[in-house]
């Protein structure tokens, strides 16, 4: 087990060299990622952060905010993307594999197990109407992650209007997300430069 | 037949996921047009059911794939499903963070970085729209969909609060024959 002393010098030459690589075991990113994936309820944003930098100390804040930042450039599921590259970064090949099933294997079960159960019980009124209820609050949780993120992202009308055209896109008009994005994203980083330019 | 329908699945689980920026809320549209509109693999109403039993369970929100892909083609289905979302795209991530420390201060990456998140709310209301569609049909479903949003919107406690509240709602309203 790593003692803190090792993670606050490492932590301290974070801030200016890169820190000599710590030493994570790959069954202990195996381990680490099985609690992320059992402790996440309702997303695992929280409990990633909450293992690999608080509990585990792997990262730092600042080295984990560089990896989620990555993380959300990059195609597919942010977390997961995240997931693979620590185990990358501690285990390589392996380590990313190892990570991603700890990650997964357990909560699939689980999901397996619920969905079964569901099914065991699809005609109880309790279910239908308990299910019913879910669904639609599940929806209403997609709302919320949007107005939330949305108050801090568009605040400024070019983020807006952007937003706004990938909703009328996607939402209203169906369009496919390729064809969308495809359009949308150049000009928007064109956009991004341009203005990035005249801010100087 | 089966092996078509599962070849027809990676290739679909695959795009969704390769194209997709933002994150698991931003596959939904995608996934729904493909499994949904295009194929006709599952009901709205399934769809709807589906992906609100992944909210309910622990784990990482992909998951919601991987229980599509078990209520098309059973454990074959699922493997196919999850495998084709997580491996491809875990492979780009892999060769990005190996070469991190190069691309983070170049400037594409920071401008990038800063045209994308736009264009991700607006996807993730699509989402939730497209979702509220599928999942709503009485208003009922609307003052719980609306009830969770707000409280979503104005707290950080964990959304399976919210979801159990809606849930108990939803069973009493129908046990008091409001439904």
């Amino acid at each position: 087990m790593d003692s803190p002393k090792t993670d606050q010098e490492a932590e301290q030459k974070t801030e200016h060299e890169s820190a000599p690589p710590k030493q994570v075991s790959r069954f202990e990113l195996f381990n680490g990622f099985l609690m992320v994936g059992l402790f996440g309820f309702g997303g695992i944003a929280a409990a990633i952060y909450h293992v690999v930098v608080e509990r585990k100390k792997w990262l730092s804040a600042r080295e984990y905010a560089a990896v989620l930042g990555l993380g959300q450039v990059l195609p597919g599921a942010n977390l997961v993307n995240i997931t693979a590259v620590i185990g990358d970064r501690f285990g390589g090949l392996w380590g990313a594999v190892l990570a991603l099933l700890g990650l997964t294997l357990a909560p699939i079960l689980i999901l397996v197990a619920l969905a079964t159960l569901y099914d065991q019980f699809a005609t109880n009124p309790d279910v239908i109407a308990g299910t019913k209820a879910a669904a639609a609050g599940a929806a209403g949780l997609i709302f919320g992650t949007g107005y939330k993120l949305g108050k801090t992202i568009l605040d400024n009308r070019t983020a807006l209007f952007f937003a706004t055209l990938s909703f009328v896109s996607i939402g209203l008009l169906r369009w496919p997300l390729l064809g969308t994005l495809a359009v949308l994203a150049p000009i928007a980083v064109a956009f991004s430069f341009w203005r990035g330019r005249h801010e100087g | 037949m089966k092996d078509d329908i599962l070849w027809q699945m990676a290739f679909a689980f695959f795009f969704t996921a390769i194209i997709s920026v933002g994150g698991i809320s931003t596959m939904i549209p995608e996934i729904h047009r493909q499994i949904v509109e295009t194929r006709g693999w599952m009901t709205n109403e399934q769809f709807a059911t589906a992906f609100a039993i992944s909210q309910v369970a622990p784990g990482p929100n992909i998951l919601m794939m991987t229980m599509m892909g078990w209520r098309i083609a059973g454990w074959a289905g699922l493997t196919v499903a999850t495998l084709a979302t997580v491996i491809p795209t875990s492979i780009i991530a892999l060769i990005a963070g190996r070469t991190e420390e190069r691309i983070e201060h170049a400037r594409w990456y920071a401008m990038t970085k800063r045209a994308l998140p736009p264009l991700v709310v607006g996807l993730i209301c699509a989402s939730a729209l497209i979702t509220a569609q599928a999942a709503i049909n009485d208003w009922l479903g609307v003052v719980l969909a609306a009830g969770v949003a707000l409280y979503m919107a104005t707290t950080k406690s964990n959304p399976l609060v919210p979801l159990s509240v809606a849930v108990v709602i939803g069973i009493v309203a129908a046990r008091f024959g409001f439904f």
